[in-house]
């Protein structure tokens, strides 16, 4: 595993920010310059790759690419691979993305400027494909197995673990790598913005995120880059890799209703079908990541659909949003890694700011601080625009 | 512009900006095979020539630039002082 994120660079500041429950949100005055109505945003620091990357690969990253970049490097060492083992055998890679707004804008206005296109430079194409993340991933690390990006709105990360997982299970890859990347510069959110779907708890930005709380007014986007090396149990074991968890169970599924309304039901069936395919009940889960990103709506749909498969059970929740903010592209696969974090080394980090219930979340056994506690099990719900919902299971490796 | 200062700018991009080892640059260089230089780095070299000196490149008027020594003739005769 690998992690890029506003809480931290990598696995172990990431650990301790859980642990401490610590916000990653702040103010980007650009955002003010360029009109939104709310600058908040996930604080997330650019690497410096100039001199540690060839300049060929490393200009057609885009600002999602180099996140995606450095959370891989960790989580090929963390994985025991390396570039010669890269070489010899063949690793997939399907990355979750779904925008590249600032390579995109940037060459329009190029254009606009001096009215010439073959003044764009030679990166701007391989920086604004949504596929940006994996052709470039694939190039620098030289795989050559199974390559695309999942474009699946703020479910992406998450589907695309879901679909690495599948590809193993049938037998079609060894390893992939998986993961998902989010853009955090002024362009990429404006179209967000317009929905008025941010919060504008402007002068306290390390409350503004209050997944399940009443005084919710809406989310905070975030970013960085995660990625996880998905592998063939048999494989892993016989590569002596280090194994953190296991991968038991995807479900999705799709609303079919509105394009932005989140549905309890649709949440529902995916999170009842990864129960399924994990061959588990709802009681066997010890902890739920919830995709509760503070918006009114959105996380009182979710509460509803939890409560239905969780009530009886009441399992820890919380949304990790509270503190990061909402990761957007790249959410789905980042909890994974933080609840897998959380599991290793057995706390359940807290839903900061959850200070009142309301009516839907006053059900459910929410962490409001962080919680000691052995996970054996965890599920981690992601859903989208367009009414994509993927929800995965997770379990502690044992040998 | 003198030729000394079209060489020295362009030696600074080819460094800074394309990362061509210094040691490499000198004027019987070929730029392909000698500098590294590939078809997406002339897409880059086109703006960045158009950003210091102004003009830009016409692909065939590059075709039989092949030295380092040729592409700073081939600049001196856009720019150059007469």
């Amino acid at each position: 595993m690998g992690i890029y994120s506003c809480i931290g660079k990598n696995l172990e500041e990431v650990n301790r920010s859980l642990y401490e429950g610590k916000s990653g949100i702040g103010v980007d005055p650009m955002r003010k310059e360029y009109g939104y109505r709310s600058p908040l945003t996930g604080i997330v620091e650019r690497p410096q790759l100039k001199g540690t990357l060839d300049r060929r690969l490393r200009i057609g990253l885009a600002e999602e690419g180099e996140y995606a970049y450095m959370a891989t490097l960790e989580a090929l060492r963390t994985a025991g691979i390396d570039m010669d083992y890269l070489e010899k055998n063949e690793v997939g890679i399907f990355y979750g993305n779904d925008s590249s707004a600032k390579a995109v804008i940037e060459a329009h206005n190029i254009a606009v400027e001096k009215k010439d296109t073959t003044l764009l430079g030679s990166g701007a194409i391989f920086q604004s494909m949504n596929s940006t993340v994996t052709m470039n991933l694939s190039t620098i690390f030289k795989l050559r197995g199974v390559n695309m990006t999942i474009s699946a709105a703020c479910a992406s990360g998450s589907h695309s673990i879901g679909l690495g997982y599948l590809f193993i299970r049938q037998g079609l890859q060894d390893v992939v790598l998986c993961g998902g990347a989010q853009e955090t510069n002024h362009y990429s959110m404006g179209s967000f913005d317009a929905l008025s779907a941010f919060s504008i708890r402007i002068d306290d930005p390390a409350g503004a995120s209050r997944p399940f709380d009443a005084g919710r007014d809406g989310l905070i986007p975030s970013g960085g880059g995660a990625s996880l090396i998905l592998e063939d149990y048999d494989h892993a074991l016989k590569r002596g890799a280090t194994i953190y968890a296991e991968v038991t169970g995807y479900g999705f599924s799709s609303n079919g209703m509105h394009i932005s309304q989140p549905s309890d039901v649709g949440c529902a069936i995916a999170m009842e079908r990864a129960l399924t395919d994990a061959g588990i009940a709802p009681s066997d889960v010890d902890y739920v990541n919830a995709h509760a990103t503070s918006t009114p709506q959105g996380d009182m749909f979710e509460a509803i659909a939890l409560d239905r498969i969780f009530g009886a059970s009441q399992p820890l929740i919380s949304s990790t949003k509270s503190m990061t903010g909402h990761e957007c592209w790249m959410a789905g696969a980042s909890e994974i890694i933080y609840s897998t974090l959380m599991m290793q080394n057995s706390f359940v980090a807290p839903n900061i700011n959850f200070e009142n219930p309301d009516e839907y979340s006053r059900k459910l056994n929410i962490a409001d601080k962080t919680v000691e506690k052995n996970i054996d099990l965890f599920l981690s719900n992601s859903f989208g625009f367009g009414g994509t919902n993927s929800a995965l299971v997770v379990k502690k490796y044992k040998a | 512009m003198t030729r000394e200062k079209i060489e020295s700018t362009v030696k600074n991009f080819l460094v800074e900006e394309i990362e061509v080892e210094e040691k490499n640059i000198v004027p019987e260089a070929l730029l392909k095979d000698n500098l590294g230089i590939d078809s997406l780095d002339f897409v880059d070299i086109v703006v960045i020539v158009e950003r210091n000196f102004g003009f830009k490149i016409k692909p065939e008027e590059m075709a039989d630039v092949r030295t380092l020594k040729q592409f700073y003739d081939y600049i001196e005769s856009k720019v150059g002082d007469k």
